[in-house]
This record gives structure tokens, sequence and C-alpha cells, in this order.
């Protein structure tokens, strides 16, 4: 059993033409210490497919459908009421802007004592007690003075170490990361993904981390899901992946992106912009923007299709792609 | 156009500094030390890149170059003129050859003026420019060569336009004047990283066409190393060093520079095991009351007593360093 199985996820918006198809039919698996990034740009539905699974979408006016199993129990079919117990334990969840995310009225104490003391039924003191030690787990110096302040007076980084406190305070199964440092400087940056990656060690929890950042995937993660138009377009390891995508939007995000390592003459662009998910061209949603398209690619949406090597990819010509990115 | 060894635009120890309101009503909480002596030149045609974390300075100097804000002492020279000393005609004359694209390309633009009148303003602020007949055929060409299809777009309004779009609008009013400078202050940072090379791959080819310079602002190093001929490292407020940037990236020699540059993840999992990775503790500390001596000390794994007393200049030369102890090259 898997610890978090998602098959055939859709999630729908109404919009003022019909509804807005973000979320289109993605089925992932993420394993116990196991790290799995969804990579996509804006709109592509990574962040919707994060929110279906942890259940703070708005359902209506969002419709969702599909199936997430968390250790094989079914959350979509859960009243609202056991719904948000186990989203609340079993579930951690660090978004990008910790300022919004944090109670900006409350310490920060305050806020990590509630959650223990209305979940785990602590005492004051100790759920106090313990709310020091994550805030010191998470690596803020003077993790005790520090109780008593409000959000605001934290830098930015800080209040990413904050909301990892909140987010593993009741020793959640499966951690949803989405964007956690995209609003971060790069020396903080580092500092917050090796402190993911050193608690997920610790815990063997799951990590389903959502980025658009290729670095951060090539830094950090076991497996990926390229998301492209509420689609999974391509899945597999990272090695996978980064060695010889096999759909032309991997392969046009890959060269397309400058490296710090090395000085490249010419940057390839992916012509045009990521589509409207109001208005999906017909066939496969890439084809506008895809050197290698067919005529077939403009009408037939080509299913993700199981590769060799378990790994996974949506393109009528991914044995072309794979020919010509192996290296 | 390979850059010349002709200097447009020279930077003299400029400084910004702004006042802070106290705690208490009518007192004053001190000075945030923005920009705090920054000095460099700037030849025809280049790329100056300029790095640093969010907090060092970068935009109030972006800011400060095309004179939308008074330095506090120094000097921004274009040739003869003083940029903020200039006024009347001399600064008009200035603003049509220093120019600025900032990072957002969603509130640069007015929403409420068609594309035409957004690319028609500059030429009604600089009449002489060129005649009014000739003026729409001319915006015509500057969205052709920012790659916009001239015929479809001109009476749109910019909610109509994608991210990249709305950048190579604002790209296209850069370019109207026919400016010697544009400051580009993190112009690709809001975009998606499928539209990112576009753009970059239009900023250097109008580079290679009109040979314009650049003077690029951007946290992301890894685009300031594929864009720039040179680069300058900013931590609170100072240059810690300038170099070409095959010199400045193979081999860092300020400690700050090396941290930063480990940090950038590389999107290649191979090497991951491998990558020597330099942490640095906690954040810049306050430009408002900033270190004694090197301003790095506090985060520096390397700082002696020297550091706390003396603050290390920033020599001339191809690759200066402003540390006591610089890296081996």
């Amino acid at each position: 059993m898997s610890l978090l199985e998602i098959a055939d996820l859709k999630v729908a918006f109404p919009g003022p033409t019909g509804p807005v198809n973000a979320v289109n039919g993605v089925s992932l698996r993420i394993e116990s210490g196991q790290t799995l990034a969804i990579l996509g740009e804006s709109g592509s539905g990574k962040s919707v497919t994060a929110q279906a699974v942890t259940g703070i979408l708005d359902v209506p006016p969002a419709t969702v459908s599909g199936s997430v199993q968390l250790r094989g129990r079914e959350l979509l079919t859960l009243s609202r009421k056991q719904r948000e117990r186990v989203s609340g334990e079993e579930i951690g969840m660090v978004f990008q802007d910790a300022m919004a995310a944090l109670n900006p009225v409350f310490t920060v104490g305050h806020q990590i004592v509630e959650v223990l003391r209305v979940r785990r039924g602590m005492s004051r003191a100790d759920a106090r007690r313990r709310a020091v030690e994550l805030v010191d787990r998470v690596r803020i110096p003077a993790a005790k003075d520090r109780m008593r302040d409000y959000p605001h007076q934290f830098s930015g980084g800080m209040r990413q170490r904050i909301m990892i406190a909140l987010a593993i305070a009741l020793e959640p199964d499966l951690l949803i990361a989405d964007e956690p440092t995209t609003a971060l400087d790069v020396t903080v940056q580092a500092q917050v993904m090796e402190l993911l990656a050193e608690i997920q060690r610790d815990s063997g929890m799951g990590l389903l981390l959502i980025t658009h950042d290729l670095g951060v995937v090539a830094e950090v993660a076991d497996d990926v899901a390229v998301m492209y138009a509420g689609r999974i377009v391509e899945r597999g390891t990272v090695e996978q992946i980064f060695a010889g995508p096999a759909h032309p939007y991997t392969e046009g995000l890959l060269n397309s992106m400058p490296r710090v390592d090395r000085r490249d003459e010419q940057l390839y662009a992916i012509p045009g912009a990521p589509p409207n998910p109001a208005r999906l061209p017909a066939g496969c949603p890439f084809h506008l923007r895809c050197p290698r398209a067919t005529d077939e690619c403009r009408v037939v949406l080509p299913p993700l299709l199981a590769l060799p090597a378990d790994r996974a990819s949506a393109c009528h010509h991914h044995e072309e792609v794979l020919d010509a990115t192996r290296r | 156009m390979p850059p010349g060894d002709e200097v447009v635009l020279r930077v003299e120890n400029l400084v910004k500094h702004f006042p802070v309101k106290g705690r208490v009503p009518f007192t004053s909480g001190g000075v945030v030390k923005a920009v705090d002596g920054v000095s460099f030149d700037l030849r025809r045609g280049e790329t100056l890149g300029v790095v640093g974390e969010s907090g060092c300075g970068k935009s109030t100097l972006a800011r400060m170059l095309v004179g939308l804000e008074q330095p506090t002492s120094g000097a921004v020279r274009f040739g003869t003129s003083v940029v903020h000393q200039a006024r009347g005609r001399e600064l008009r004359a200035l603003r049509r050859r220093i120019q600025i694209v900032l990072q957002d390309p969603y509130t640069s633009l007015n929403p409420r003026r068609t594309i035409r009148e957004i690319l028609l303003q500059p030429f009604e602020i600089h009449p002489d420019v060129l005649d009014r007949r000739r003026r729409i055929e001319r915006i015509k060409e500057l969205l052709d060569l920012v790659g916009l299809d001239p015929g479809l777009h001109l009476d749109r309004y910019p909610h109509q336009f994608s991210g990249g779009q709305r950048q190579r609008i604002g790209i296209a009013r850069a370019l109207a004047l026919s400016p010697d400078v544009i400051v580009c202050d993190e112009p690709v940072s809001a975009l998606d990283v499928s539209v990112q090379a576009q753009v970059v791959n239009l900023l250097e080819r109008l580079q290679e066409e009109l040979g314009v310079a650049y003077v690029f602002i951007a946290h992301d190093l890894s685009v300031v190393r594929h864009i720039s001929d040179r680069v300058a490292v900013m931590y609170l407020g100072k240059l810690v060093e300038t170099g070409p940037e095959v010199s400045l990236y193979e081999s860092p020699r300020h400690p700050y520079t090396r941290a930063l540059l480990s940090a950038v993840p590389v999107p290649d999992p191979a090497g991951r095991q491998g990558r020597q990775r330099i942490l640095l503790a906690g954040d810049p500390p306050s430009p408002v009351d900033p270190p004694s001596g090197c301003r790095f000390r506090t985060r520096c794994w390397q700082a002696a007593d020297t550091c706390a007393t003396t603050e290390p200049p920033l020599a001339a030369g191809a690759h200066p360093v402003a540390c006591h102890f610089p890296l081996a090259a």
C-alpha cells in the first residue's frame, strides 16, 4: 500500500464560459520517505492538485472527482469533519507565503501550542515545552525567547521555518510543500531545503514538493512528475528525467534554463506561452509550442503511456524524443 | 557588436540613505544605508550584471541610475552630464539616453492605455525626436523588433497580453528613443521558465543589433551569468567583488560570492552527492545598523579581528575583491 495514491484526479472551477478544468486526470503515488516533485509552470494545475489532496479546496464552487487515498483510505468521500482531522493530523502543509499562512495577530508560540492542545490534548505546559522543541528543531536561534514574537517579527526564511515547525508539529506521514522556497533568497533557500531534507530523513515522512524550479527538483527529488495544462505529461526518476527527458516539454524546459556552472551561447526558448486552462487547444495541449508536433498531435490527445524502466510519457513521439535526448 | 572601451555610464561613490521613523513619534530611527558607496564603469554595448539578495540595495541602485531617486551623495555621469544635477533640456536629453525595464510587466504598463498610446508616449514627451507622421511607423518597427506582430496588437490593452508579451512591450517602450543604456531591474523574474528564455534571448539579440549597454540587475545567478559580460556582487549596499563573467563564476574570490554561487541549485541530479555547498548561517543583517568593518563578517567563516575593525576597500583592476582574506583564485 502506498502512502499516497492519487488516481484520475479531476478538478474543475466554474468559469464565465463554462467549467475551467484545472486538473484533468492526474494519477501518481508517493511512498514513505520518498520525495516526489510536481514540476510545472503557472496554470499547470500543480497547486490545485496539492490543494485537492489536502482538502483545502472549497467544494463547491470547485468540483473534484477521482480518488485520493492516504494509506489505503479514500479521502474524497470523507465527511468534512473527518477530512479536516485527516488533513490536520496526517498531512502537513508548507506554503510559499508564510506571512499569509500564519495568523498575524497571535504569537508563533501561541499558534503552535494551540495546535498541540487541540489536536493532541496536551496540557499547556507540555504543549509549550514541545513547541519550544519544534522551534529549536527548525534551527531558530534562541527558540525559547522567540515564542512570544509575532510572525512579522521574523525574517522571510525564519517565518518559513516557523511554518515548517507548525507543519511537523503533529508528526504527519506526508508533507506537502507548495513552492516552499520560491520567495526566499538563494542562500536562505539552500538552508530551508536542507532543513526539509533532514527532517524527512529523520521522520521518514513522504514529501510532495510542488515547484517550478528545475534546480530545486534536481537537488532534492527522487521522482518527478511534470505537469502541463492540468495533466502529467511525463513521470520518472529524477535521473531519468534530467538525463533524457521523454516529453518535448520537459526537453524544452531543460534546454531553456541557463546554468550557473557553465555558459551556454544561446538558450533554447519554447515558443509561445502556457495555454489558458479555460481554452485548451484540441489534441495534445502542447502541440502549438512543440517543434515535434505532427498532424496526429493536433487531433489526438496522447495518453500517459508507461515506458520501460518504470517511467511514463504523454507524447505520440516519445521514442523520437528519447532518441534525441539520451546522452 | 562587441563591447567597446568607451565608457557610457560612470558611477562614482553612489550613496543613498533613507531616514526611518523611530518607535516614538517625531524621533528618528536612524537611516537605512540602502546603497553605501558604489562605483563602476559601464562600457558601450556591454552588459554588467548586478547580483545580490533582497535588501542589498540593487533596486535602489537601479532607480538612481535612471534618475528616479536622488542620491544622498556621489554621482552618475553620462558623457559630460551628471544625471542628478542636470535640469531642463539637458535632463530631457539624458532621460532619452538612459531607460529602464522593470520587473513586473503587470504594473509597469498603464492598464487604461492601449499599446499604441503606451508606445507613442515617449515621442510625446520628446517630440523633437521624430516627426509626428512617422511615429506610428516607428512603433510598428519597435513591435516587430521585440517579436510582436505589429498589425494585430496596437489597439489592445495590457491585460489582453500574456506576461511575456507585456515584458516585450515594456522593452519596446524602453527602446523607443534609441537609448545608449537600459537598466533592467529583474526583467525576467516574474516570468514562467519557458518564457524567461525568450526574453533573455530577445535582450541579447537587441544588444547585438543596436549596441545598447545593459545594467542587468537580478537575484538569479544563472540568468546573470548567461547574459553578462561583467558581474558585480552586492552585499548590504556595497559591491564586494566585480569581475568578468568567467573569472567571477569560475574562481570567485570573495567568500560571499563563493557561498552565493554554491547555494544555487544546479539542474543536474547526477552530481548532487559530490557537490560542495557552503551554507551561510542566518540572514543578511539589517542595513539600518550594518556590522562594523566588513559587512559580511557576521556570516563569514574566515572572519578575523581585522574584519571587525577595518573595512576592506574594493581596489581597482579587472577582478577586484573587497576582502582582507580573499580566496585563492
